[in-house]
């Protein structure tokens, strides 16, 4: 068992689904397991897809305009 | 709170509707699985965010929801019994059976108790040991390791006085149920989140080939499923039908291998009555045979079960995506969360109960005016 802390408040949970979790790690707790640890470099990679996603449209834009 | 915050966005869900605007040319279907995304949906607005041409249909994924009612009867039947302490998630405990609910049996003298983890329960066996415990293990593929774990530890302790009643669910056989049914309007799925997180999802692919539909495993975020929705409508607007994942910092493709190994262990797949769908084959988990001396529904002989549903409920058409809560004439009149009629009211993350805690029966959706 280990503490894991929901913003602020602290619970425990059973980490024998995820091993190789480590202090530090976030996970995905559920029931008192946690069932799945964050893979905090895709979190970072697709929100920061999502939130310059307009951005590429203004060049793709910007592309067409530059027609012959 | 990291992981979170920045996925509730607003900025960042703005610039995911517009680029679905830009995207969609006509009308679409899609259904999100879990009671969870749908919770998400309805309090965050997410489906009044979306263009017009979206229609999201809410599925069967809430648990609480679909246990059926004979199983529920059964919960009761055993929770009575004097001589048992009978333990649940708390959101079982007002689910309406044919006569009674938990809370009902608690007020009137039964010993029920509210667990968070079904690990809890072993100890109260410990502390109780004149007491039968029985623990109430419903719930998709996500809870099933958990469920799985506490009968285990049981018998690596020797704890003798604890049981479990099973009524696990399975997604992948709901949605080849929908998707099977002559009336399926839905095109595309937002798959759920957490139980492939457990489960992997290489039993969705069979199901994207034999049905040519857009599977998109999403999260339970605003963005998320913001995320979900472009995914699948960039698929439908270029003819594609695949499975992606739009949730990969949690789920992999494999899933969780020491989960299902757990899950291996102690359950077998069986036949599971769904309510408001009836019995789906092969759609359920049950306890295997050798752990037959935990399993509560060998031990306890409760006799004949006779369910009564309410002729009124629409349930199961909500739970298939067919109908809407606000289709139902008993919706915020005589059914409600203090007195719900069918399985969609009676959980938070059910469809009816979503809509109303958000106060969608007293909004026209029209013109967002109060109604009355």
């Amino acid at each position: 068992m280990a503490k894991v802390d929901f913003g602020g408040m602290v619970r425990e949970a059973c980490l024998s689904y995820v091993p190789d979790a480590r202090i530090g790690d976030y996970v995905l707790v559920h029931v008192g397991f946690a069932i799945s640890k964050v893979d905090e470099e895709e979190a970072a990679r697709t929100f920061q897809y999502l939130a310059e996603m307009d951005q590429l449209n203004e060049l793709q834009d910007g592309e067409g305009d530059q027609g012959p | 709170m990291k992981y979170l915050d920045e996925y509730r966005d607003k900025r960042v869900a703005q610039k995911i509707v517009d680029e679905i605007e830009r995207t969609i040319t006509q009308p679409w279907v899609l259904m999100e699985v879990c009671g969870g995304q749908t919770h998400s949906i309805v309090k965050y607005g997410l489906d009044r965010l979306l263009p017009e041409q979206v229609e999201l249909v809410h599925g069967p994924g809430c648990p609480v929801c679909v246990t059926s009612l004979e199983m529920i009867d059964r919960a009761h039947a055993i929770a009575r019994r004097p001589d048992v302490i009978f333990c649940s998630f708390g959101d079982m405990l007002r689910v309406p059976g044919s006569h009674s609910d938990l809370f009902k049996i608690k007020s009137e003298g039964g010993n029920v108790r509210v667990v968070y983890s079904p690990l809890d329960c072993l100890k109260i066996a410990r502390d109780n040991p004149a007491k039968k415990v029985v623990f109430f293990a419903i719930g998709f593929e996500t809870t099933a390791p958990a469920n799985a774990m506490s009968v285990w530890q049981a018998r690596e302790q020797g704890i003798r006085n604890f049981s479990v009643l099973v009524s696990h669910v399975l997604v992948p056989p709901a949605m080849i149920g929908i998707l099977a049914s002559p009336n399926n309007r839905v095109q595309a799925f937002l798959g759920p989140g957490h139980v492939c997180a457990i489960a992997g999802w290489t039993e969705y692919e069979p199901i994207v080939d034999q049905f040519k539909v857009p599977i998109v495993i999403t999260g339970f975020e605003p963005i998320d499923i913001l995320q979900g929705v472009l995914m699948c409508v960039r698929q439908l607007e270029h003819g594609r039908a695949e499975l992606e994942n739009g949730y990969t910092r949690a789920v992999q493709r494999e899933g969780n291998p020491a989960a299902q190994k757990m899950i291996e262990r102690v359950f077998v797949v069986c036949d599971r009555a769904w309510r408001g769908l009836g019995v789906i084959p092969q759609s359920g988990y049950g306890l295997s045979e050798e752990f037959r001396d935990y399993n509560a529904e060998l031990i306890f002989d409760v006799g004949n079960i006779h369910a009564l549903e309410p002729a009124i409920c629409m349930s199961g058409e909500i739970l298939k995506g067919l109908k809407k809560p606000l289709d139902c004439p008993a919706f915020g009149k005589q059914c409600s969360p203090e007195n719900p009629l069918g399985a969609t009211m009676v959980s938070a993350e059910g469809a009816c109960a979503a809509y109303y805690n958000y106060g969608r029966h007293l909004v026209d959706i029209e013109t967002l005016t109060a109604k009355g």
